[in-house]
């Protein structure tokens, strides 16, 4: 049951992320409408298939890969409605939701076994520690992609050749403003995610992760998102510098993600 | 009941020529009445701007209408009648509704998707209305004409981008920042087109305005006319620092805005974006200026450009809109064929046949003790009495009449008869 409303979802991100880049071709209101409500098809048998996997492992489901990717891609829908329905970004859905695909879709190929939770992740640590991480984790997922909004929009200004997405897009200064509320948000998310984790690791180890390449990247983005803030308070750097620094920072966040995995071994390797 | 459609527009016809041939004040209501008393004309409506003048009719003969009406406009205006000929088109039937529904969504017009038109149609056909000068089939087109104008504003983007210099500086504003009325403006020096653009800015919301001009007096007018304040030329540098959208004009023979300088003002500004228009020639402001983060400078040939690649996004959507007016023809010529009486006869007989036979049927199950010749004669009293009712209104539908639209349109209304699409 939980498996076919897997595949449901993953059907229906499937059709709204076709739609969403059909839309940057030919954009009409039934277009964006249609998607819209594919997303949130999706994203509610999405919601129910958590809840069942939930109920059969017993643990919040985010301990294999395929679980990680299937929650990380919730949470960024999960963000994505909330901006759609907020702000009315137009063509969010076209920089997003192909994203949301291909992360579902990564989901979908990894083993889908229930394993019982190894005895050293059962803790009340691993809800917090891991929701709050993926809560972060799915806000600079968007930040990501208001990030390219920005660009894009940006080349149409500076170059001067108006026309493609130019109309469509919002204007920069929204897009901006946008990405450094996503990023407030997510920046405390991924601080208090790494407090979390340091705690947890200290009470069920005796001490910090040394050397586990997961900790270590994690801090990298950390550093990157907090470059992003502090360059914006201090100096009141935004605009592109903002945007490609976003960017940069989620491509960290995806190496993390999947990078890790094929690197081998340490604590994270499920994540 | 033939539609005719006679004008000239800015394609056939100068300026000169459009103004001695405009319907325009007075003149209009005196222009309608006369053309409505012609002997060809059933309904009459005249649609006058400074682009087109145009008369729509319903009338008996087109031939010698139209040569009434170029009779008519050549005694009314004064103009001798070849010269007049020369600048006139003429549509019929369905020719002159395409052109109408064309004419209603401003694809004929000089600017394609300027909104003015639909207005202007609104207003000719309200006028004409007070004045009783159209009738059913006038009421009609002019109806579907202003519901495929929307249609077409609509489904396509037709009206959408700017297309002159002043409006495509506000677009560009508007992709900048979200809302300009929390925006302060400069107007560095004065030039007509500075002036024109600062005008839709403010009309856009922004509010907080600053003049900046050599003759310090010029820009205290200037700043009084826009509600705002003016500053001396020397201190524009400094007061960019707080200024978000800048339109200069100044005359200078050299820039007067140097690169060096903007970094140092982004800077200060905290690298909140700056949109500069330089509309000066020859140019008063660095063209470098643009690489600089957070600042986007446009010249006068880069707004050009913005325009015309609008331009030609209009005429893509123009032609979506062409496919529209060819689609609402058809539904157009449906409606218009169903004024046709043969249909009307046979709708209205089928409705009295199958009143009879309902009766009929009820009464012999009522009787069944009716024997055949009863029967016959019952049924033949029926179909009498139907046949009496239905030939006089039959017969008059038969007639060509003048008013034969109308007496169908009452007719369908009066018995109910439902149209079949």
């Amino acid at each position: 049951m939980g498996t076919i409303l897997f595949e449901l979802a993953l059907t229906f991100y499937f059709a709204a992320a076709i739609i969403s880049l059909a839309e940057l071709f030919r954009g009409t209101k039934a277009m964006a409408r249609i998607m819209l409500l594919f997303v949130i098809l999706g994203f509610a048998l999405h919601t129910v298939s958590i809840i069942y996997r939930y109920a059969a492992g017993g643990y919040m489901p985010v301990s294999s890969p395929h679980e990680a990717a299937s929650f990380f891609s919730w949470c960024t829908v999960l963000l994505f409605l909330i901006l759609e329905f907020r702000y009315k970004v137009g063509l969010l859905g076209s920089f997003i939701m192909p994203l949301v695909f291909v992360l579902m879709f990564s989901s979908a190929m990894l083993s889908r076994e229930i394993k019982p939770l190894s005895p050293e992740l059962q803790s009340y640590w691993f809800g917090i520690h891991t929701v709050l991480a993926f809560l972060g984790n799915a806000s600079f997922a968007m930040s990501f992609g208001i990030g390219i909004m920005y660009l894009v929009q940006e080349h149409y200004v500076k170059s001067k050749h108006i026309g493609g997405l130019f109309q469509r897009l919002p204007s920069l200064q929204s897009l901006d403003e946008i990405n450094y509320r996503l990023i407030t948000i997510g920046f405390p998310l991924l601080t208090l995610a790494i407090i979390t984790g340091a705690f947890w690791a200290d009470k069920a180890w005796g001490g910090y992760i040394k050397g586990d390449i997961r900790v270590v990247w994690s801090l990298i983005t950390w550093l990157i998102y907090a470059i992003v803030l502090h360059t914006r308070l201090i100096a009141g750097w935004r605009g592109r510098r903002a945007a490609v620094l976003s960017i940069i920072g989620f491509l960290s966040i995806i190496v993390a993600f999947f990078g890790i995995k094929l690197l081998g071994k340490g604590l994270h390797v499920f994540l | 009941m033939k539609i005719l459609v006679v004008g000239l527009n800015h394609k056939t016809a100068d300026i000169d020529v459009r103004e001695k041939l405009a319907f325009d004040g007075a003149k209009l209501e005196g222009g309608l009445s006369g053309l409505k008393t012609l002997p060809e004309v059933r309904e009459a409506l005249i649609l006058s701007t400074c682009n087109r003048v145009e008369m729509y009719a319903n009338v008996s003969d087109i031939a010698k209408a139209y040569d009434s009406i170029k009779d008519f406009l050549s005694q009314f205006h004064g103009i001798d009648k070849t010269a007049l000929e020369k600048s006139l088109y003429k549509y019929e039937n369905l020719d002159a509704v395409h052109h109408v529904f064309r004419v209603a969504s401003s694809l004929d017009s000089m600017v394609v998707g300027e909104p003015q038109i639909l207005g202007q149609m609104k207003d000719a056909f309200e006028f004409a209305l007070s004045k009783k000068t159209t009738g059913v089939l006038l009421n009609k087109l002019m109806k579907k004409a202003i519901s495929v104008a929307k249609r077409i504003r609509t489904e396509t983007k037709i009206a959408e981008n700017a297309v002159s210099i002043s409006f495509a500086a506000v677009e560009l504003a508007k992709k900048i920042f979200t809302d300009l009325s929390t925006k302060s403006f400069m107007l560095l020096g004065a030039g007509e087109m500075a002036e024109l653009a600062a005008r839709h800015l403010m009309s856009s919301g922004v509010k907080d305005v600053i003049v900046a001009n050599r003759t310090y007096e010029t820009g205290c007018n200037l700043a009084k006319e826009f509600n705002g304040r003016a500053i001396k030329f020397e201190d524009f540098l400094r007061e960019m620092v707080n200024t978000d959208i800048v339109i200069c004009s100044t005359g200078a023979s050299k820039y007067v805005l140097m690169k060096d300088d903007m970094h140092k003002i982004i800077k200060e500004r905290r690298h909140k974006p700056v949109f500069i228009i330089d509309i000066s020639v020859p140019r008063n402001i660095d063209p470098g200026i643009n690489d600089v983060d957070n600042v986007y400078l446009y010249d006068v040939d880069d707004l050009k450009g913005v325009v015309d690649t609008n331009k030609q996004e209009r005429q893509k959507e123009a032609e979506r809109a062409e496919r529209i007016v060819s689609e609402e023809i058809e539904t157009f010529q449906r409606w218009q064929s169903s004024l046709d009486s043969v249909p009307a006869i046979i709708a209205l007989r089928d409705k009295a046949d199958a009143i009879k036979k309902e009766e009929l049927d009820r009464l012999l199950n009522k009787i069944p003790s009716l024997g055949e010749k009863e029967k016959k004669d019952i049924e033949y009293m029926a179909s009498a009495i139907i046949n009496k009712l239905i030939h006089p209104p039959t017969a008059a539908l038969k007639e060509d009449a003048e008013d034969k639209d109308i007496l169908i349109a009452t007719l369908k209304r009066l018995y109910g008869l439902n149209e079949k699409e």
